[in-house]
């Protein structure tokens, strides 16, 4: 697999792009200037954006409750999504949808669930859309391991099977649904659930890996825009934050020691040595590289610090296509 | 014109919309057999009229038993590109798939900032009156009355079957379609030229100056049959039919109401959080003024449906549940309706479920 340098260092983009914007997100909820509850994918960058950038730009993807990430990996800017974050006029859903809502429909993002499993089905219809319109799109659905128990995930496994939809499946395994452990709830593999949907199930074990996650999700999409149909992908990984920021859990229902183990093994890490011992950058074009992100990031608070808050107005709006049913009694 | 079937004229309606727009999909357990009566005229496949025949198995397609995965995808394809008419065959089983019709259909635009549009049709018969038992009885279109975002008709004619269902598929919304089994054999002249009926325009079926029966789906006929035989007694009544209930012709059920002064409302689902309760609510919000008597709801009963006839054929509105309403609300003597003796109040609490 010869991947351009561009292509690569892209990939380190969008990866600190992740980190930083999230970690700027937990510091607003911290401050109180971003309100409600952000999830973030902290420790979770190279799965995310190996998946992301296996898919070509007009491919489409769904996600989950950790929600910022996958626009970001799918190359979604950043000002109108931390503007959503905070609720202002300017953000990518107006300010109606917020942390669990994002969508980018401009980058192929069909909106991330609040519901666990709820956007599975949703990619499943992309999926079909694009068999139908012959207009070979892949669609990728991501996932948690606690949504990989919820029976929606079977159903679409078995019609994308059955139909053979250009659909990826992507279960994210972090191995915690919030304080469960998936093994303690989970029983057996979740890539080897495919097997009794006579599709591919793959493990991807090294999940911290961006060109290890990039590689099987590419064999996967191939496959689906071949017309061989849907894949079942788990990737291991791990949170390293809280499920959500400022969640306070009494029990310590992680080890220390795993922790460690995970936090030895950070993707960015990782990739910035991999870049350096290729020879695609030097490791002080790695670091500026991640100070122009993080001059990036900062621009994108600053975008949502001068935007003015959505009109009252904006609350009655959007509900239908059809502005003669959209006349709301208040 | 030519003389259709109520189910007949849902299938020209299916027809005519995969052959207008190659993004219509026609989806759902056992359509490509046409085991519902709505996806080819004929039972045999080399006779001309069999949609698998005509579209093929790309655009009319089985689904697995699956009504949570159904929906959701349906609801993504409409995301991006296609049209889907979804057959959910009996309207007990959108149940299975509430999350999608909640959380998704119904929310994904707005939550996303105007971002998505869902031109999905949902269809399902409401199977009540045929002995089929509780679990294929429900009559669920209030509950998602209740559900911003989606939009709910009730088709109660086979002319108006054809025309809201082409304007569904055409509507850029989600939309439900309750079709009520009862209906499905009652025939009429029905336009064989394409022709829309707009959501949110109700149906005058009879002009009437003495009561306003404002009549759901499979009531329509019982209300009908009902302002028939009132006629004959000295009452004119007034059959409104809203045919679409999201958006709702509040307007023209309030307008009425201001010229007959009384109101009964007749539809078969279950009385608490009913069409009828907010149809009493908005008449008593926006023509209380007008009101000459109390408004009395025609319902089913806050009960399960049991299977014996027997029992099963006591709870659902009819043409003489709808009368005795009447009759109570207009008092003994109609002709004193100008009187402005509000007779009926004392009646009230005596009110037919």
């Amino acid at each position: 697999m010869a991947l351009s340098d561009e292509f690569l260092l892209e990939m380190h983009r969008r990866m600190v792009r992740i980190r930083l914007f999230d970690e700027r997100a937990s510091k607003m909820v911290k401050r109180g200037h971003i309100p409600g509850t952000v999830h973030t994918s902290i420790g979770q960058e190279a799965q995310v954006v190996g998946a992301c950038m296996a898919l070509e730009d007009d491919d489409y993807m769904t996600g989950n409750h950790r929600s910022h990430g996958h626009p970001i990996g799918k190359g979604s800017p950043l000002g109108p999504l931390m503007a959503e974050l905070v609720g202002k006029a300017t953000g990518i859903c107006k300010g109606k949808g917020g942390s669990l809502h994002l969508a980018d429909f401009s980058v192929g993002s069909l909106g991330e669930s609040g519901i666990v499993g709820s956007s599975i089905p949703i990619a499943t219809g992309a999926g079909l859309s694009s068999q139908v319109l012959g207009n070979k799109r892949v669609s990728l659905a991501f996932f948690g391991d606690g949504a990989a128990n919820q029976g929606c995930l079977y159903e679409a496994l078995n019609l994308a099977g059955a139909w053979k939809l250009p659909v990826v499946y992507l279960c994210e395994n972090n191995q915690y649904a919030l304080s469960t452990p998936a093994h303690t709830v989970t029983s057996g593999r979740i890539a080897d659930r495919a097997a009794g949907f006579g599709i591919p199930g793959v493990r991807v074990e090294n999940g911290q890996d961006v060109l290890a996650v990039y590689e099987a999700v590419s064999e996967a999409v191939r496959r689906a825009r071949a017309g061989e149909g849907p894949s079942l992908l788990e990737v291991v990984t791990y949170r390293y934050r809280e499920h959500s920021e400022g969640l306070r859990i009494n029990v310590d229902y992680r080890d220390e020691a795993e922790r460690e183990t995970w936090l030895s093994q950070d993707p960015i890490t990782l990739f910035g040595r991999v870049l350096v011992e290729r020879g695609v950058a030097t490791a002080d074009e790695v670091d500026a590289l991640e100070k122009e992100i993080a001059e990036e990031v900062e621009e994108s608070v600053r975008f949502t610090n001068e935007s003015p808050y959505p009109e009252a107005e904006v609350a009655f709006e959007d509900l239908y296509t059809d502005p003669h049913t959209s006349e709301v009694v208040r | 014109m030519t003389q259709m079937t109520y189910i007949g004229a849902i299938g020209a309606a299916q027809r005519e919309a995969l052959t207008a727009d190659e993004r219509v999909v026609v989806i759902g357990e056992d359509v490509e057999a046409n085991v519902y009566g709505t996806t080819g005229a004929s039972r045999q496949r080399a006779e001309e009229g069999d949609f698998v025949q005509m579209f093929g198995k790309n655009r009319v397609r089985n689904t697995p038993i699956s009504e949570e995965v159904i929906a959701g995808a349906a609801i993504g394809a409409a995301m991006t590109g296609l049209r889907p008419i979804v057959d959910l065959s009996y309207s007990s089983f959108l149940y299975l798939a509430m999350d999608q019709f909640v959380n998704q259909a119904a929310k994904s635009r707005y939550m996303f900032g105007g971002q998505a549009s869902i031109p999905v049709v949902f269809r399902s018969a409401m199977f009540y009156s045929l002995n089929a038992g509780a679990h294929h009885a429900d009559r669920p279109y209030p509950m998602f009355m209740n559900v911003p975002g989606l939009k709910v008709i009730t088709p109660a004619s086979p002319a108006d079957a054809k025309g809201l269902l082409l304007s569904a598929v055409e509507s850029d919304d989600p939309v439900l379609c309750f079709e009520a089994v009862p209906l499905w054999g009652t025939k009429e002249e029905v336009s064989e030229e394409e022709y829309r009926i707009p959501f949110g325009v109700a149906r005058t079926v009879r002009e009437g100056g003495d009561v306003t029966i404002v009549a759901i789906s499979g009531s329509v006929m019982d209300a009908v049959a009902a302002a028939d035989e009132l006629a004959e007694e000295g009452i004119s009544a007034e059959v409104i039919d809203p045919r679409t209930l999201v958006p709702l012709d509040s307007e023209a059920i309030v307008k009425s109401v201001e010229k007959t002064g009384r109101l009964v409302i007749a539809e078969p689902a279950h009385r608490t959080c009913g069409a009828a309760a907010e149809i009493s609510a908005i008449v008593a919000e926006e023509a209380i003024h007008a009101l000459r008597g109390p408004i009395l709801r025609v319902t089913a009963p806050d009960m399960q449906i049991p299977f014996s006839p027997v029992l099963e054929s006591l709870l659902y509105p009819t043409k003489e549940k709808i009368l005795d309403a009447v009759r109570r609300v207009c008092g003994e003597a109609p002709q004193e309706k100008r009187s402005g003796e509000p007779k009926a109040y004392a009646d009230a609490k005596d009110a037919p479920q």
